[in-house]
């Protein structure tokens, strides 16, 4: 009996907490279909007068997509780069033995713990004198510098739990390290490929100050800077902005539910381990 | 001829060399030298432009320390980050003991809560922005149900900081259950075998071996909380923007709107340098216990 009334206050806490986190959503999709008038009387309830246009009109606009494919440019380009070095790196500090092996491992892990804040204006510099501004490189080059030391963790830790046998027996049929990291490193690497790979991805995705110090030029904003342009021009206009967070919503959630796996072990596969 | 062993020799310098280079020169060039950078020009009053070479000593420090927004600035980082860790993430652990168990509907639950981590802080603010709007958003609707003229909290002096850290709490209490939930799951299962034949309850149980077996993870989950909020800005500029009145910056806004927006390049220096002492400080307190290698000595 008593313990009947403890899950039952249970579920009714979990419950409570799952509409606090749903609701806020539900409200934002739902509010991208009704009128500035019927935002106003009823934001809990379905459109009585489902309003499509606020939706139509982004799917339209050309800046909307062009937003969309610069920051697809910048996760792609960074991903690419994070994990072709990154496991490179990681796998001399797992398998080649070297006198400083250790000192530059630690010298990249230090790195994780700069903020990137810190390097802001001098990153801003740094970028402007080789000549990047107004270019992709001025996003990705940072992003890859920053995204390194997270990821030759992960990689390296990988890597290390590998058999030995395979690299032992590899060098004695004459196999060079080069030969041995895209032959069998890279391959049986898919599981850590897919983590660093999603963990980057999404971050770079999902960045705002590196592209808001960088861009200028208004052909190259990524799609958060985007949508706060247009929060900016539609400022009380909900319903327009509504349809804008709820459009990358989606294909938030949609990659999420698919790749959930790799996000999580990416999340807390680096350091629990003990 | 040449023997073998040189041949592995060669192939090991060239494979360092090769394999290093790449990520050794861009983490140099863009993480560690503008680091270093950031120290040197908060020495100055600069624009950027040319070499800096009007040096002020500690007059950025000093200007800083005695500015009242700055100091709000750094007051609100000390209020997030108590919050995170005195509430958050005590509740994340809390949750995560609920549904680790043999639950109906733990994964349900679980993605649930986790799912607001995954939307872009940029996002998770505007939805909030709308949710406080006192003309239209759900605080509007619910204070409306009680007849009550609706409140702008985030143009209120007393409760725009509030409102963030409810924001704040929302998107990131998921992650810490989640990294909870995975130390759990390593906890053996004889170890809690035993400890119910021993007839441990459950809040035993929770208090006796598994709160003390997920010390390391509440451990990384303290620290990466802790440089999180040190490094809060996105979720900020949709919400208030700093304002009102100034009163709800972080450092890391401060850094934008004072530093950056008017290229004070010495001044947002000196910010970002607070900013990294106060990580440094944290880092070294952590390094011995949960950056330690756990195979110090394979090589």
């Amino acid at each position: 009996m008593k313990t009947n009334f403890r899950t039952y206050y249970l579920y009714l806490l979990l419950f409570f907490l799952a509409g606090v986190i749903i609701i806020p959503l539900y409200v934002s999709v739902i509010g991208g279909f009704k009128h500035t008038g019927e935002l106003r009387t009823n934001s809990l309830g379905l459109p009585i007068d489902w309003k499509f246009e606020n939706y139509t009109s982004l799917l339209a606009n050309s800046d909307f997509w062009l937003f969309l494919w610069n920051s697809t440019v910048y996760a792609v380009g960074t991903t690419f780069f994070v994990v072709l070095f990154a496991s490179m790196t990681a796998f001399v500090f797992a398998h080649v033995k070297f006198v400083a092996n250790k000192f530059l491992y630690n010298y990249f892990l230090l790195g994780l713990m700069f903020p990137f804040a810190t390097a802001i204006l001098p990153l801003f510099l740094r970028v402007r004198d080789f000549g990047l501004l107004g270019t992709s490189w001025a996003v990705i080059i940072p992003q890859i510098a920053f995204g390194l030391g997270f990821s030759i963790i992960l990689f390296r830790g990988f890597f290390r739990q590998m058999p030995k046998e395979i690299f032992e027996a590899a060098v004695c049929d004459g196999c060079s390290y080069t030969q041995f990291y895209f032959r069998f490193t890279l391959p049986l690497s898919t599981p850590i490929l897919a983590t660093v790979s999603v963990i980057t991805l999404t971050g770079s995705w999902n960045n705002y100050l590196l592209p808001l110090i960088m861009i200028n030029d208004e052909s190259l904003y990524s799609w958060p800077m985007g949508i706060m342009v247009f929060r900016g021009e539609y400022f009380t206009d909900w319903g327009k902005i509504l349809a804008y967070v709820s459009l990358t919503l989606v294909p938030a959630v949609v990659f999420f539910f698919a790749l959930q796996k790799y996000i999580v072990a990416g999340l807390t596969g680096g350091a629990v381990k003990e | 001829m040449r023997s073998p062993k040189l041949d592995a020799l060669l192939s090991r310098y060239y494979t360092i060399i090769i394999f290093l280079i790449p990520a050794l020169t861009i983490f140099t060039l863009f993480v560690v030298l503008p680091i270093g950078e950031a120290a040197y020009y908060s020495f100055f009053r600069w624009n950027g432009y040319g070499a800096p070479e009007k040096f002020v000593g500690f007059k950025n420090y000093e200007f800083l320390f005695k500015n009242r927004v700055f100091i709000m600035s750094l007051k609100n980082n000390f209020y997030i980050i108590a919050i995170s860790l005195f509430v958050q993430l005590p509740f994340a652990l809390l949750i995560a003991l609920m549904i680790s168990d043999k639950l109906r509907g733990a994964a349900f639950f679980r993605t649930v809560f986790f799912l607001p981590f995954i939307l872009a802080e940029i996002v998770t603010a505007l939805i909030w922005a709308y949710i406080y709007d006192g003309n239209y958003g759900l605080v509007a609707a619910i204070w409306g149900f009680f007849g009550a003229e609706a409140p702008f909290v985030l143009g209120d002096k007393d409760w725009a900081l509030v409102a963030i850290l409810i924001v704040i709490f929302w998107k990131f209490f998921g992650i810490h259950m989640m990294i909870y939930i995975a130390g759990l799951q390593a906890i053996s299962k004889e170890v809690l075998e035993a400890a119910k034949v021993d007839g441990a309850g459950p809040i035993t149980t929770a208090f006796r071996i598994k709160i003390p077996m997920l010390i390391p993870t509440i451990k990384l989950s303290v620290f990466l909380s802790l440089l999180g909020s040190l490094q809060l800005f996105d979720i900020i500029m949709p919400l208030t923007g700093g304002g009102p009145s100034n009163v709800t910056h972080s450092m890391v806004s401060y850094l934008y709107y004072f530093g950056v927006m008017r290229m004070k390049v010495g001044f947002g220096s000196a910010v970002g340098v607070v900013i990294f002492l106060i990580c440094l400080f944290i880092a070294i307190g952590y390094q011995r216990t949960l950056m330690r290698d756990d195979n110090e000595n394979k090589f």
